[in-house]
């Protein structure tokens, strides 16, 4: 790969602003009365909402609301699924036929559907969206690392391993999750973005963040009301929104074409 | 042909079994006291208990589960604790709104997918074939939160063509099928164009084309014949985007369908329609893609007759 692109950098700037915006003074809640609704100007570039206060500094929270979540859920789903799938895989057997049928289970409720049902009755609050994305997000993880190590678990230096007495939570840590870490790696690229869409989804729907914390979706959401008057309220929160998914989906497919030419090159080279 | 039914009936019912369940522990995900969360601190203790007794909260969970399952198949799905009526009555009155907007936005979404997802297969690698990725992967970044308002700005408070928002006639329906339909084409583009480079890559493409055949055939009699069937189960799978995103977009536009009702539903606490709104949901995405991988059965002569 010659250089990371735009995406890349765009991506560290989300990280970046999210981890400033913990250091930086910023008042989310302050109202300035007589900037009610103003659009950008010199001194804000980023206008004023409903409420006088700025959309620079809630736009900035709002970033570490989608990066933490995002972070949170994406390395809990990433460690159990990757666990379950890959024992259950591995175990075969009864366990196995299980462990497919609870994966089948949650993937008959489509979408988002499950996370918006589980945040509504566990009621608002970040840390129930972090809880039911995290339930919704370890099954992508199970079904892949189980569908790989299916072809793995078979290979010859599992077959060396075992006749040698090694522990089984020995093989799967030291031999067979390793040979797992691309596909993996590129699932949860792409699983990151949709954390971020669903997290604003859900606070979109008023089951994320509550009030005075910012998140881009409850933004989106407030913004609706006052699009008349005031459309820089959705655009803002939603250029920024989209920005992030797209580095972020971008980077995947880079990430996912990056991997496969390597691998095509070793497979090249082997034969 | 009749194993392969009857597995996939089999597998179906044990699915459906599940999602019941999962539906009816919904209830219990409720933090504390589901009582004292629908009716709140100060309710009486009287009010309670007889809430408490006409959820069945006071029994053992098993019998809990039981008596929701044999219900279920009785048609009952329980009484609204807003409305006060019937659940089933509720969502029959909402479920044909979001039949009229799912099957609107599949028609676009099928309208838009296939015409950009050939030309990109087809011209793989040059300008048509980025643009249209390019377009696709704006497509899937954009949610339907964000793409539902800015078409309201544009179409409806700018140029005035559609209404903001509710069901009122056919202009009503444009703007959410649009919004919904869109996201689904984002990502059955993709799919189709990389299903069809894999098909355009067999030997009897090359063999049809050495034969003399026309490009127009050889896409459409030749490739495409063979790369619906898994565009049809992938289909069946998105359309899990659409139920899921159906939720939101019918939010936004005010759509008077099941998804609206969830959220109007979680905001008044009404827990029973919450649990009947997800099953309804789950359920027919789970129907439909018993429905495709029967059609697929169908559609394909290697399990039709019998070959394995």
């Amino acid at each position: 790969m010659k250089s990371w692109g735009l995406s890349f950098w765009l991506i560290i700037l989300w990280l970046l602003a999210a981890v400033l915006s913990q250091f930086m003074v910023l008042d989310i809640t302050h109202i300035d009365l007589e900037k009610i609704l103003q659009g950008p100007d010199w001194n804000n570039w980023l206008g004023y909402d409903d409420l006088g206060r700025s959309v620079f500094n809630r736009l900035l929270d709002g970033t570490w609301t989608s990066c933490i979540v995002a972070l949170t859920v994406i390395s809990v789903s990433l460690i159990t699924g990757t666990l379950i799938g890959t024992a259950s895989a591995y175990a075969g057997g009864i366990t196995d036929l299980v462990v497919v049928r609870i994966i089948d289970i949650f993937l008959a409720f489509p979408g988002i559907l499950l996370a918006i049902a589980l945040a509504g009755i566990m009621g608002a609050g970040i840390e129930n969206v972090i809880v039911a994305l995290s339930i919704v997000g370890w099954v992508g993880f199970a079904r892949l690392a189980r569908a790989q190590t299916l072809s793995i678990k078979h290979r010859e230096h599992i077959v060396a391993a075992r006749s040698l007495g090694t522990g089984h939570l020995k093989i799967i840590v030291k031999h067979i999750i390793p040979m797992l870490t691309t596909p993996i790696l590129i699932e949860a690229t792409f699983g990151i973005a949709s954390i971020i869409i669903a997290e604003a989804g859900l606070s979109f729907l008023g089951l994320g963040v509550q009030a005075p914390d910012a998140s881009w979706g409850s933004m989106i959401r407030d913004g609706t009301r006052y699009m008349l008057v005031a459309p820089h309220l959705v655009l803002i929160p939603g250029t920024a929104l989209m920005i992030v998914i797209l580095s972020i989906n971008l980077l995947g497919d880079r990430l996912r074409d990056w991997l496969d030419i390597r691998s095509q090159l070793r497979i090249q080279r082997e034969s | 042909m009749i194993a392969f039914i009857a597995s996939r009936l089999i597998s179906t019912l044990i699915v459906v079994l599940g999602v019941i369940c999962m539906v009816f522990l919904l209830i219990h995900f409720i933090p504390g006291d589901p009582v004292d969360m629908m009716l709140g601190e100060s309710a009486r203790t009287v009010d309670r208990e007889a809430l408490r007794e006409a959820l069945g909260l006071n029994r053992p969970l098993g019998v809990q589960l039981w008596s929701y399952i044999t219900s279920l198949f009785q048609g009952n799905l329980g009484t609204s604790l807003h409305h006060r009526i019937p659940v089933s009555d509720l969502l029959a009155e909402r479920l044909p709104a979001t039949i009229e907007l799912a099957v609107a936005a599949l028609l676009i979404a099928v309208a838009i997918a296939f015409p950009l997802g050939i030309v990109a297969a087809l011209k793989k690698g040059k300008a048509m074939d980025k643009v249209s990725m390019a377009v696709s992967m704006i497509g899937v970044s954009i949610p339907n939160f964000l793409f539902g308002p800015v078409l309201i700005l544009l179409f409806s408070i700018w140029a005035g063509w559609f209404p903001v928002s509710g069901r009122d006639g056919w202009s009503s329906l444009v703007l959410p099928a649009v919004t919904l339909g869109t996201a689904l084409a984002a990502v059955l583009s993709r799919m189709i164009r990389s299903t069809l480079l894999d098909v355009l890559q067999e030997d009897y493409i090359r063999t049809a084309r050495a034969k003399g055949c026309s490009k127009v055939q050889v896409v459409l009699h030749h490739a495409m014949r063979n790369a619906m069937l898994p565009i049809i189960t992938l289909l069946g799978l998105q359309l899990g985007v659409l139920l899921g995103g159906a939720v939101i977009t019918e939010t936004v536009f005010s759509w008077p369908g099941i998804g609206k009702l969830m959220i109007d539903s979680i905001n008044s606490r009404d827990y029973p329609v919450v649990q009947a709104c997800v099953l309804l949901i789950s359920l027919s995405y789970v129907f439909v893609n018993m429905l495709t991988d029967l059609a697929y059965a169908w559609l394909d002569p290697r399990i039709r007759f019998g070959d394995r």
